[in-house]
């Protein structure tokens, strides 16, 4: 199985968990969990720096703050720029942009937003920033609800992967529509990531299961109790749903069928 | 927010630039290059991507993208996402 890998545009990755770097209590257990998580890919947020202006009489400086790039080592892991919180094409675009100069390299996981309260993607304006980016160069991870024919314009797009939701951001609900991440799964015929909406180890597994090629998640590491050993649960998860997904599951039956041999019976 | 620089130990005389930077008008000392900014504002530059008039700068063009009156001026760094 070591040939397993998680192939995306030129790159392959053996973990196919892909992790945030957002709502962590501390760097050092954000730290700790990308470790036991396993992954190789990361997602982080492009945001305005802090401004400090210095005082007109030399006045001393506020500390410097300490950067995201202080904790990830960025030899181990890859480095996924998001344009989360965007609600325009132009500005995931714009976001896209500044990611790129930001981490030199030219992938994008993109988000358009269309409400604030579901952060439910935008479809129509994901697919506008998908064309351009795609045509700038960029290696474009598209997030988007689960719905086939919007995968599909995505991929027809030039989108590298189809990264459909699970259910809503943050919300820990699972897979709401498993259907439709079938259905996509049969029509993808590029890597289809399953993005938000995890909340526990069994939904990552279950993800696996339908055939997704990869699983990303935040808050459901992040927020645990333990966020370390949510980690390493959800690299269990993820190996265990694409093993059983490979292995070829069997039939539900709606009745009974014996595992032990029917004849030979003692007294019959 | 609207803060003023000391021009401090430049040679150039004194040009009062007012910009918009990372969405509040800046008033500070020019001339200035890109890179003179991110000096002035203890900013490491190789940590960071600028923005300037909504275009992204190349790592290798802050010196010699002077900033000029009213400039635009956007300077992001990665952060916790997911």
């Amino acid at each position: 199985m070591n040939s397993d890998n998680l192939i995306i545009a030129d790159k392959s990755f053996s973990s196919r968990l892909i992790v945030g770097t957002g709502k962590y209590a501390s760097a050092a257990v954000m730290v700790r969990a990308h470790e036991a998580s396993g992954a190789e890919m990361i997602t982080v947020a492009v945001r305005r720096v802090n401004i400090a202006l210095p005082g007109a009489a030399g006045a001393p400086r506020a500390p410097k703050e300490a950067s995201l790039l202080d904790y990830i080592d960025t030899s181990k892991y890859f480095l996924l720029p998001n344009t989360a919180g965007c609600y325009t094409a132009d500005e995931a675009i714009r976001t896209a942009r500044l990611g790129r100069e930001a981490g030199l390299s030219h992938w994008v996981k993109l988000e358009v937003i269309g409400d604030e309260r579901t952060l439910f993607p935008d479809t129509e304006q994901l697919l506008e920033a998908t064309r351009v980016l795609v045509r700038e160069g960029f290696v474009v991870l598209p997030y988007t609800n689960d719905d086939p024919i919007v995968c599909r314009k995505l991929e027809d797009a030039g989108a590298a992967a189809v990264m459909p939701l699970g259910a809503p951001i943050g919300s820990g609900l699972g897979i709401q529509n498993v259907n439709n991440i079938r259905i996509i799964r049969e029509f993808a015929r590029v890597p289809l990531i399953v993005d938000a909406g995890v909340g526990t180890a069994s939904d990552a597994a279950l993800a696996m299961e339908l055939g997704a090629d990869g699983v990303l998640m935040n808050t459901a590491i992040a927020g645990a109790q333990d966020p370390v050993a949510m980690a390493e649960s959800m690299k269990l998860a993820v190996r265990a749903g694409r093993l059983a997904c490979l292995a070829g599951r069997i039939p539900r039956k709606l009745y009974a069928n014996a595992s032990s041999p029917i004849e030979g019976l003692v007294g019959r | 927010m609207c803060a003023k620089m000391s021009p401090g130990a430049s040679a150039h005389p004194f040009i009062p630039l007012t910009i918009q930077l990372n969405g509040d008008r800046v008033e500070m000392p020019g001339p200035l290059t890109v890179s003179e900014l991110l000096a002035r504002l203890a900013i490491d530059a190789r940590r960071v991507a600028v923005e300037h008039n909504l275009v992204v700068l190349k790592r290798g063009t802050l010196d010699e993208i002077v900033v000029h009156e009213g400039d635009q001026i956007e300077i992001v760094n990665f952060v916790g996402g997911g």
